[in-house]
């Protein structure tokens, strides 16, 4: 991968079996900005944000035609390390999932996978990635303490600091603040804010207020397909399309 | 009307816990009165001569039985151990569990677990004995109880690692880890408790055993093994050969070091399952 990252996706066609999960999608995605994906449950956006980092291989009988790249790079080349892919393509989960072992061991996880030993070394990432994440001065006393006994927003945002350390360029984030409460959704709503300047975020939301608080980008999908995309203000105080404005709106979905 | 029905209502519930209160009383009561009575008749003849003196006609003693003992863990562990795992990794990473040849698998290795010890007995003994001309000795009884353990371990440590919550396995891939890596650093760490528990129970049940080891080491009881070549004898084969040659007294006595053995490798199986096993992962 070359020092661009921008992902392009052009006629993207995706099936589990014989079902269309996503029907020619196409969407540039710039760097350094936040792009939300909204829309109604099963319409695609979950599926969608998978195939950026190869996440649906994982899933028996699903196909993908046409392009994803990311900078000049088609993901889904045979020549494509799909290890370095999730390096590069980082993603949190819609419930935090760490690992059960200690907080600083769930850190330096993915820099132990690319070959990082030194102590020294590691401490470093660690501390930069828990601070990046704003979890630093609550765990700093117990780095060595199990990362199930954190509560459920600073386990997500373990799992934020998790993703980091393994500095990737893109961060995927799939409903990241649906299982947390306000405070914590808060909490996550601002470290993405903050690191929008180093990363490129595409985030699912179900929550409309999240999407225009935070993001540059939004699009909406429907049954597969992506309806409108644009910038946030225009998507939101002036939808092009009908069933959008229907949706934003609270009308169906 | 209704007040009959009603009064039949209260009669059915009070014959029914009668009933069942009186099955569990039975039940325990039989439990009881077996360990009780083992230990009556054998705790009073446990001596040093017994467990660990040489063996003579008149004073027997049950060393070689130990060292058999440990010898046939030894073997059958380190055989299926490894070997169980590993098929128990294959079936739940590698393939596809909704596959009909996955399922066929899993039936037979079900099967397998089921069926009567002296069965693997016997084919222990045309095995190894027999054909492969090791007469009898513990390295041939070894391997049979590894065959007889192997769907044991394999079923118990495909629980545990199908128990490791998919989001785990995700979480790693989505950080770039390779399979290999998601297996060693993530599954199989989340799945240890589970899998030392089964392996632990494993040897409880080599340590107990007895019908295939008449048929393939040689129930040698008065005679330290050499080596694993040798023929042998163990606890159980011992209680076996006591009772039946006219030492009832050595009998109970190696029955209560059999029970001892067994029930504390239960209890230390459960505490590592309770300790390991509680508040592990994210779901739940």
């Amino acid at each position: 991968m070359d020092n661009k990252f921008n992902i392009t996706v052009r006629g993207c066609d995706l099936y589990y079996g014989n079902f269309q999960a996503l029907k020619n999608v196409n969407i540039d995605i710039e760097e350094n900005e936040i792009t939300a994906l909204i829309g109604p449950s099963g319409c695609g956006k979950s599926t969608f944000i998978k195939s950026l980092n190869r996440m649906n291989d994982l899933i028996e009988d699903c196909r993908i035609n046409g392009e994803i790249l990311i900078g000049d790079q088609n993901i889904y080349d045979k020549s494509m390390d799909i290890n370095l892919l999730r390096k590069n393509v980082g993603m949190v989960f819609q419930k935090p999932n760490p690992f059960p072992m200690s907080i600083y061991d769930n850190v330096a996880f993915a820099p132990r996978t690319f070959g990082i030993k030194k102590k020294s070394e590691l401490d470093k990432i660690v501390e930069r990635s828990l601070k990046q994440a704003g979890l630093w001065g609550e765990v700093r006393d117990r780095l060595r303490g199990k990362a199930m006994g954190l509560s459920g927003g600073q386990q997500q945002r373990l799992c934020i600091a998790r993703a980091l350390a393994a500095d990737p360029k893109i961060l995927l984030m799939d409903e990241p603040t649906s299982a947390l409460d306000p405070i914590s959704t808060g909490k996550i709503e601002e470290l993405m804010s903050d690191l929008k300047s180093d990363y490129t975020i595409v985030i699912v939301t179900h929550n409309m207020q999240q999407a225009t608080r935070i993001s540059d980008k939004t699009a909406f999908f429907l049954l597969g397909e992506i309806i409108e995309y644009g910038k946030t203000e225009s998507v939101f105080s002036n939808p092009k399309d009908k069933r959008t404005e229907n949706y934003i709106t609270g009308r169906f979905g | 009307m209704k007040r009959n029905a009603h009064k039949r209502q209260i009669l059915k519930y009070a014959v029914m816990q009668i009933f069942t209160q009186g099955a569990l009383v039975i039940s325990l009561a039989a439990l009881i009165a077996v360990i009780i009575f083992i230990l009556i008749r054998g705790i009073p003849y446990i001596n040093m001569q017994l467990l660990f003196g040489d063996y003579t006609s008149k004073t027997p003693s049950i060393k070689p039985a130990l060292i058999g003992t440990l010898y046939l863990i030894l073997i059958s562990i380190t055989i299926a151990a490894p070997i169980g795992i590993g098929s128990a990794i294959f079936l739940t990473e590698y393939t596809n569990s909704k596959s009909r040849l996955i399922r066929y698998i899993r039936i037979a290795v079900e099967t397998l677990a089921g069926i009567p010890s002296i069965v693997y007995g016997i084919f222990g003994y045309l095995v190894f004995v027999i054909a492969l001309g090791f007469k009898y000795s513990l390295i041939g009884g070894g391997i049979t109880l590894a065959v007889m353990i192997l769907p044991v371990i394999v079923r118990s440590t495909e629980e545990s690692l199908l128990a490791v919550p998919r989001s785990l396995r995700e979480g790693s891939f989505a950080l770039g880890s390779s399979k290999v890596r998601t297996i060693f650093s993530v599954v199989l760490p989340c799945a240890a408790s589970g899998i030392v528990t089964s392996l632990i129970l494993a040897v409880g049940r080599v340590i107990s055993e007895s019908a295939v080891l008449i048929l393939t080491i040689g129930m040698v009881v008065n005679k330290m093994p050499k080596d694993f070549a040798s023929p042998g004898t163990s606890l159980a084969l011992d209680v076996y050969y006591f009772g039946s040659h006219g030492y009832p007294e050595q009998a109970a006595a190696t029955g209560v070091v059999l029970l001892v053995l067994v029930v504390s490798i239960n209890i230390i199986a459960t505490v590592i399952g309770k300790i390991y096993g509680k508040g592990e992962f994210a779901d739940g």
